[in-house]
């Protein structure tokens, strides 16, 4: 059936430059090159561009430009083109649209309606270069009351504290699985959190025998598939992980497709070959908060009550009184997951129109753990469009412990968020199985990458609080005095218990 | 007046005198030196509040609490008085004597009432305390125009706007006698000087006099609030108050552990400990963290039987400490030490976090902890 969806990219080759070197034949996984060796020339066929950029980024001679179809259809702000666009698709396959990353629709994004605070005058600013600042953080339920004791004539802790995570900077790597993305993401993603002092998630996909040994550093999920899960994935675990649901598809499952499941894949996620990995939309053992219960205090019974258990859900309407639930049900963190959290697959209508913004879900479900007086007893971990340092320093200041970053991680590795994860052909090596692309993804740059993006952050961190007098990251957590809202209404200001600028 | 929060941030930012003085014997003493004292760093304040927090000052009361309050008008007393007498059985009530005294205008209606809980509304003594702090809140969030501005036994706070040495001819200082003494000259930037706004801050026996700011305010309030602590003053000293009611009466906290939750040492420091003192130390910041007081401030926070300097752990506020005999002194600066007491030889500057404790010798001799009973116990530097 001929298309009607125009290329969304046009490549303009400069054939001065062009030194048919083939680079670009090479690199593109969705065919786009093609050298004619009767012509001497390199075409394309733009009807196949992702928009990816690694022919471009690539190219020895800069001979490629890839630039927006300028053709469009007639101006309409309601028929805009890609509404257009996916009736086409459709109306082409009969199918649900799908697609990856996290929802780009315009939602506001209130990170970037909040202003941070500094010191003046009346209170100094720290330098962090000269002097220390804390970034340490720990993860898990903290009592209500420490008691001490004595002993051999000193103060002794007689309180016993449940399993803690510690963080060295509050920044996470969210969860994505070993299947959704390639093994040398993987272990990447591992190395780079072991390096960190920090963790990764493993996703539902299971973990791969030989990443355990970054297993200090991991944090194993338990997802309704229940892929991968035996005795030795939940011992290797620094702390486990129970997933209820997932920002850019709130309320449904998942699926990995058949031709992605090799024998490496096959053999950690404990499915035969070839066969499509369904998740179940819900848990069919957690069908109300107190199956929840039980099966947290499963986890914590099998693992020797050595690990603390985090609840993951996507941030909806009710996520308050739901991580209320949570918390009371044994959760020692609570994962909330935005409406632009990422993913390898979703269908597109569920990831651009179900959830809520993370920064107003984070503030509600803060409130509402202070005001029943059981805040301490969970860490809150947010995810889901963390996109730089000042984002993570935001929702702390709004009342998170610590941030899951996944789209930020990829796109260190190279990712350039063309949102085509889900056909497997990532030409960047990151959400692919195949080996030819996976291979350009080598884990000691890979694992750099992240390094260094932590480091960078942290230390913008580290200046941010610095600016505000502060200088352990304590201080800001929950400390909304130090946010100020910009262009925001009334009643946003009142749901996130901020102020607006100027007062 | 008194409730009026001109400017709507929910604390103030102030530079400061701190002085502190104190018999560890229990000898009484009146104001007069305090005065003296306080007045000596008139550079440090700016005529927008001082005070004074006395303690063994009504001995003929010294099993009841005292309430001191401040009323904006009859209404509003009539409204608190009705209150107590409900919660209270209420053994005195009489107007605070003042004097007139130049730089002090406009002051609100002062009162104080000597108070014994109900019996049918509470048990022991400890509900007793939580009855207290229950009805303190209960005034300054409910009542309009009324404000508790002391609430302990055998003690009080004396506190207004103008500079503190006129504050303490105010209030008559020099006629009454106590063995801890605490004082405070403000100089507040943020909000208009108002005369609940004024140091020290008190709730029961605790009373906190601050030079500096509170960076973390935010949180350590509403970490408070979870235990039912509810800032009403709009000053960021307050939530040191509550926050040494909560550790050590409440959690039962050692006075130098309530310090490393105020101060927190490093975590480098804390990973050098040995194991048993690392252990508690992490536990504490774990646990507390959301009352670590970040930004600048030099503090004497004191009760009946102790008396506590502390600074922010990377002492970004100025306090020495002397002694000389029986006499204990913390202060913002040291000229007014020598200016109380000629003789006093004995001073240094502690380190930051690290607390000063001048512990009442009785006290320290009759206790059930296993401490040999010294004259006086201090921990932090030792003098030079």
């Amino acid at each position: 059936m001929k298309s009607y969806i125009l290329p969304q990219f046009l490549i303009h080759r400069d054939d001065y430059r062009c030194i048919r070197c083939e680079v670009c034949v090479r690199q593109c996984a969705f065919d786009v090159h093609w050298y004619d060796e009767e012509e001497d020339a390199v075409f394309a066929d733009e009807s196949k561009c992702v928009g990816c950029l690694r022919c471009a980024t690539l190219c020895p001679t800069n001979a490629l430009v890839v630039q927006h179809n300028p053709t469009q259809i007639p101006p309409n702000a309601n028929w805009t083109r890609e509404v257009l666009h996916n009736i086409y698709k459709q109306a082409e396959t009969g199918g649900v649209l799908l697609t990856g990353m996290g929802c780009d629709k315009d939602y506001p994004i209130y990170w970037d309606r909040m202003v941070l605070d500094a010191s003046q005058v009346t209170n100094p600013s720290i330098d962090p270069l000269r002097e220390p600042m804390e970034l340490r953080t720990y993860l898990g339920a903290k009592p209500d009351a420490l008691q001490v004791g004595r002993k051999g004539g000193k103060p002794s802790l007689k309180t016993r504290l449940t399993p803690q995570l510690r963080l060295e900077t509050p920044i996470m790597f969210s969860a994505i699985s070993y299947g959704a993305i390639s093994y040398n993401a993987c272990e990447s993603l591992a190395r780079a959190a072991t390096e960190a002092g920090t963790y990764y998630n493993t996703g539902e996909g299971g973990l791969h025998r030989n990443l355990y040994k970054y297993g200090d550093h991991t944090i194993c999920q338990v997802a309704s598939g229940r892929f991968g899960v035996h005795a030795d994935y939940l011992e290797v675990a620094a702390a486990l992980e129970i997933k209820i649901g997932q920002g850019a598809k709130p309320g449904i499952g998942g699926h990995l497709p058949g031709e992605k499941v090799s024998a490496e894949i096959s053999r950690t996620r404990m499915i035969p070959k070839g066969t499509d990995a369904l998740s179940p939309a819900p848990h069919h053992d957690i069908y109300s908060i107190e199956d929840l219960a039980q099966l947290i205090y499963a986890l914590k019974e099998a693992t020797h009550w050595e690990k603390p258990v985090s609840v993951k859900i996507a941030a909806v309407h009710n996520s308050a009184a739901i991580a209320s639930g949570m918390v009371r049900a044994g959760a020692d963190i609570i994962v909330l997951d935005g409406i632009r959290g990422g993913t390898g697959a979703a269908p597109t209508m569920i990831r651009d129109n179900v959830g809520i913004p993370i920064e107003l879900a984070l503030a509600a479900v803060d409130d509402r753990l202070r005001q029943e007086g059981i805040r301490n007893r969970a860490s809150i971990v947010v995810a889901g469009g963390i996109r730089s340092s000042a984002d993570v320093v935001k929702a702390i200041a709004l009342g998170a412990d610590a941030v899951y970053i996944g789209t930020a991680a990829l796109v260190a590795m190279g990712c350039h968020v063309c949102q085509k994860c889900y056909t497997g052909k990532c030409n960047w090596g990151i959400a692919t199985q195949d080996p030819y692309l996976s291979k350009r993804l080598n884990p000691d740059v890979g694992a750099r990458r992240l390094v260094n993006l932590l480091n960078a952050w942290s230390h913008e961190i580290m200046e941010m609080l610095g600016g505000m007098g502060i200088n352990a990251i304590e201080s800001l957590r929950g400390n909304r005095l130090r946010l100020r809202g910009v262009g925001l209404t009334q009643e946003e200001l009142d749901i996130l218990g901020i102020k607006h600028a100027g007062t | 007046m008194l409730r009026r929060a001109v400017f709507r941030d929910d604390k103030d930012f102030s530079g400061c005198s701190i002085f502190g003085m104190m018999n560890i014997r229990g000898e009484k003493f009146t104001g007069e030196p305090m005065i003296t004292a306080i007045a000596n760093m008139k550079e440090r304040s700016n005529g927008l509040g001082g005070g004074f927090a006395a303690y063994g000052i009504y001995p003929q009361y010294a099993e009841l609490y005292c309430m001191h309050m401040m009323y904006d008008d009859q209404g509003a007393k009539a409204e608190t008085e009705e209150f107590l007498k409900g919660a209270f059985s209420v053994e005195g009530a009489e107007v605070i004597p003042t004097r007139t005294c130049e730089g002090v205008s406009d002051p609100p209606l002062l009162w104080r009432y000597f108070l014994q809980p109900r019996e049918n509304l509470a048990c022991d003594i400890e509900d007793m305390d939580d009855f207290v702090v229950q009805a303190v809140m209960h005034i300054n969030v409910k009542i309009d125009g009324a404000f508790v501005f002391s609430s302990g036994k055998d003690m009080g706070v004396f506190k207004g706007v103008g500079f503190p040495e006129d504050i303490g001819r105010f209030f008559r200082l020099d006629e009454y006698e106590g063995y801890i003494w605490v004082a405070h000259g403000r100089f507040p930037t943020n909000t208009q000087g108002w005369w609940g706004g004024a140091h020290p801050f008190n709730i029961l026996d605790w009373s906190v006099v601050h030079n500096g700011e509170i960076s973390s305010y935010g949180i350590n309030r509403r970490y408070l609030e979870m235990f039912g602590y509810i800032c009403t003053l709009h000053t960021d000293t307050e939530v040191i108050a509550y926050a040494v009611d909560l550790l050590v009466r409440r959690h039962g906290l050692s006075i130098e552990d309530m310090a490393k939750v105020l101060a927190a040492p490093l975590w480098e420091e804390i990973d050098r400990m040995p194991a048993q003192e690392r252990e508690l130390h992490t536990a504490l910041r774990q646990t507390y963290g959301s009352l670590l007081l970040n930004g600048p401030f030099s503090i004497i926070i004191s009760n009946r039987e102790q008396m506590i300097g502390l600074t922010d752990r990377i002492r970004l506020r100025p306090l020495v400490a002397g002694r000389n005999g029986d006499f204990m002194y913390i202060s913002s600066e040291e000229a007014p030490m020598h200016l109380v007491d000629d003789s006093i030889e004995d001073t240094w500057i502690p380190h930051g976090g690290e607390p000063i404790v001048a512990q009442l010798e009785v006290v320290a001799a009759g206790g059930e902890e296993e401490e040999t009973a010294k004259v006086l116990s201090i921990s932090g530097m030792e003098p030079a």
